[in-house]
């Protein structure tokens, strides 16, 4: 890949793009495209078909399936291909709190989430507290730095708990959560309760299969990684409980009907496997840029913090607050200089809203106000860090006037 | 020119973004959201947001949604509660043009670095002699210069409202003739977050304990019915009161004793409006003690003419009427208008009270 031609991302006319929105989204790896391209129109058949070309896009498919499993340290008839990763997440919730009401019949169980969660997690939990009877939500809250509180999660955990939902990382702040202990203390303190993980994030930069052992359900994104939009995964290790929330043709084991997206799992596969081959590399790199990044804008702009501690973070992320700045303008100077950040999560009309992880972390409201977060990933180059450099401090400069 | 446009997702501010980038501005647009979710009707529904977005893409510019809820919440929505809870009735809407559109939002163009904030409001802003007036719209019935009448020098200077010298149909017509997909859409009625079959009075009572009270007439203080909630009348309101023989209107309304006051036209009639000290802004200069001007109470009240006096300077402002007027309510906004050139907007004030009655 071509890690020097930052303009080729830039429409014609524009500004050389900056593009440091990689948590958000990130480009399509050539090679992906390249392994795509032949189920647009020559392997086009219905993998559930009886004929040359059902089979050929149904060995599409099963090579795809084979392939995530391996990389997630899962066997491939636990990898359920879904929509991308809020349909994993939810398919996660409502189908393994649907399984456990279902079986409770009616009595109270209770899922445990940490307090950030991606809205894909909390609104499922919430939805699940709200449809299905005897079902709780309980939120466990994380320290100032972004980390989940152990303690308060012991606290949280009982025979009526029927599912633990902690992030593998976090997607505003970047902070890596301390799976295996969540699931040595769900294992002992719930022990009927499975364990799932949002990984959408952290699949990019960790080893999943070896971050994530032992837990019980894993979501994972392919657009996060340099795969196409619409596609992800859940896997549901076996004899996992799990009701289904697409019904029709039986697909998946039943586990999600509709007719596969074919090139979307080879997409999602083949994205996957490009990150574990440039993983370690790449943590070093693209970590070496972050911290460039972030050492350089502490330097140059006075009254700017960071809101978790770096060594806990993932490699291509870095949250800072401007304070006295308005987060909503500092993106938009910035995407007038063609430097791409996110300010933050989105309600349905497109507006900011206020950050529940920044809240849970106790960041005051003033100083959440300028939260941007900048993430990094695998087209980043110098030159982009560079004119992050340039720009950033210039602009909150003027917002501050 | 770089222009921020505060697009709404109506016709008006479509065709205002539109008529700017024909001009050959460098123009951006900007939606806020100021209220309500995914549900919710009025200005800043989610479907309003789209449409603007869309209008936006469709001139090629920018389009930013900018999340103010919290500030019109404090500014707006909860003043608007209280005063309804001390018997006043505020507009809101000009309560929003005073805090979000001319002073936060103009404040974040200024910082963004654009030289003009443009809305799609019926009005005009035109200069003479080094000083800048605010003018009404050229068509007289969609005229929106009342709901501006805060602005001063310093606001006008740094807004443009390009569809001010048009009508509302040859808006349409330009919206059509340039494909907008918002050419057809209804023009937004009442307050944008009120809405609903409950009203005005559900979102009240969803903010607010209502008391019922009684009614009382001016002239004989006879007890002449009861309101489900004094909270709800407005001065110079005729539905709900009981009509002794002759119509009523309520001429005030004490929350405290819970009781509404009302008169026949002849006695609820004011002479004099006096405005809350303070709530004076002018466009250019003051009036001085003893001039005339043309008064207008509501969005779309008839003007009328008056005399201005100014006290000390913390007795606020009385307008005298030769010609009696129907009682205005506390809250409301008046504004003033220039005797010999009556399109053009001198100041306004909030209503404190109004009395002198014949």
């Amino acid at each position: 890949m071509d890690r020097t031609d930052t303009d080729r991302r830039a429409p014609a006319g524009d500004p050389p793009l900056t593009y440091l929105d990689h948590a958000a989204s990130t480009p399509v790896r050539d090679e992906v495209v390249e392994a795509m391209a032949p189920f647009a129109a020559q392997v086009f058949g219905h993998p559930s078909g009886h004929h040359r070309q059902a089979r050929a896009a149904r060995q599409a498919v099963e090579d795809a399936r084979d392939q995530v499993a391996g990389l997630l340290g899962a066997v491939p008839g636990e990898v359920v291909f879904t929509s991308g990763g809020t349909e994993a997440d939810n398919l996660a919730v409502l189908g393994v709190l649907g399984a456990a009401a279902r079986r409770r019949s009616g009595g109270e169980t209770v899922v445990v989430s940490s307090a950030i969660e991606h809205a894909a997690v909390l609104e499922a939990c919430r939805a699940a507290a709200a449809r299905l009877p005897g079902v709780e939500h309980a939120r466990v809250g994380v320290d100032t730095r972004g980390v989940l509180d152990l303690e308060r999660l012991g606290e949280a955990l009982d025979a009526r708990v029927s599912l633990v939902t902690v992030m593998l990382a976090n997607n505003e702040v970047g902070t890596v959560q301390p799976l295996s202990d969540v699931v040595t203390l769900t294992r002992r303190l719930a022990p009927g309760a499975v364990v799932h993980t949002d990984a959408v994030q952290g699949a990019a930069w960790l080893d999943v299969a070896l971050a994530a052992r032992g837990v019980d359900l894993v979501s994972v994104s392919a657009h996060k990684l340099g795969g196409p939009k619409g596609a992800g995964a859940l896997v549901v290790r076996e004899g996992t409980e799990l009701e289904p929330l697409v019904l029709g043709g039986g697909q998946e084991r039943e586990r999600r009907a509709g007719t596969h997206d074919v090139a979307g799992a080879v997409g999602l596969a083949t994205a996957m496997a490009a990150v574990a081959k440039e993983r370690d590399a790449e943590a070093v790199r693209v970590g070496a840029l972050r911290d460039r990044l972030a050492d350089g804008l502490l330097d140059a702009v006075p009254s700017v913090t960071e809101a978790a501690d770096r060594k806990s973070v993932l490699p291509g992320l870095c949250h800072l607050c401007f304070e006295g700045v308005d987060r909503e303008e500092l993106v938009v100077l910035l995407d007038e200089a063609g430097v791409c950040v996110s300010a933050g999560a989105a309600c349905a009309s497109g507006a900011l809203e206020p950050s529940h992880v920044l809240a849970a972390m106790g960041v005051p409201a003033r100083i959440a106000r300028g939260s941007i977060r900048f993430s990094l990933g695998h087209t980043t180059s110098p030159a982009d860090v560079e004119r992050a450099l340039a720009v950033v401090p210039e602009a909150v400069a003027r917002l501050r006037g | 020119m770089r222009v921020l446009v505060a697009m709404s997702g109506g016709v008006d501010s479509s065709v205002a973004a539109a008529r700017l980038v024909a001009e050959g501005h460098d123009v951006a647009g900007a939606t806020l959201k100021l209220w309500g979710g995914p549900q919710s009707s009025g200005c800043c529904s989610v479907a309003d947001v789209d449409d603007a977005r869309r209008v936006a893409q469709q001139l090629g510019v920018p389009h930013h949604v900018f999340n103010y809820a919290s500030e019109f919440e404090r500014d707006v929505v909860e003043p608007y509660v209280a005063a309804h809870a001390e018997g006043r009735t505020p507009n809101p809407c000009i309560e929003c043009n005073r805090h979000i559109k001319f002073d936060r939002l103009l404040e974040r163009a200024r910082r963004l670095g654009f030289d003009r904030l443009a809305t799609g409001h019926h009005a005009r802003v035109c200069e003479q002699g080094g000083k800048l007036s605010l003018r009404r719209g050229a068509d007289p019935l969609k005229d929106q210069s009342y709901v501006l009448s805060m602005l001063g020098q310093s606001q006008l200077g740094a807004i443009a409202l390009p569809v001010g010298d048009m009508t509302k149909s040859e808006v349409r017509a330009e919206a059509a003739r340039l494909g907008l997909r918002t050419a057809a859409k209804p023009d937004s009625q009442d307050v944008c977050f009120i809405h609903g079959p409950e009203g005005r009075e559900g979102f009240l009572a969803s903010r607010l304990e209502l008391h019922a009270g009684d009614v009382v007439d001016a002239e004989t203080g006879l007890a002449l019915g009861a309101v489900g909630a004094v909270e709800l009348v407005t001065v110079g309101q005729r539905r709900g009161m009981p009509a002794a023989g002759a119509p009523r209107y309520a001429v005030a309304v004490d929350v405290a004793t819970r009781r509404v006051t009302v008169a026949d036209s002849v006695h609820a009639a004011v002479h004099e409006v006096s405005l809350a000290p303070g709530s004076v802004t002018w466009v250019d200069r003051p009036l001085a003690d003893g001039e005339e001007a043309v008064a207008q109470m509501s969005a779309h009240g008839r003007p009328a003419r008056c005399t201005v006096h100014a006290g000390a300077p913390e007795a606020g402002l009385r307008c005298r009427f030769p010609v009696a007027q129907r009682p205005v309510a506390p809250g409301q906004t008046l504004a003033l208008y220039d005797v010999a050139d009556p399109d053009a907007v001198l100041g306004a004030g909030i209503v404190a009270g109004s009395g002198g009655r014949t």
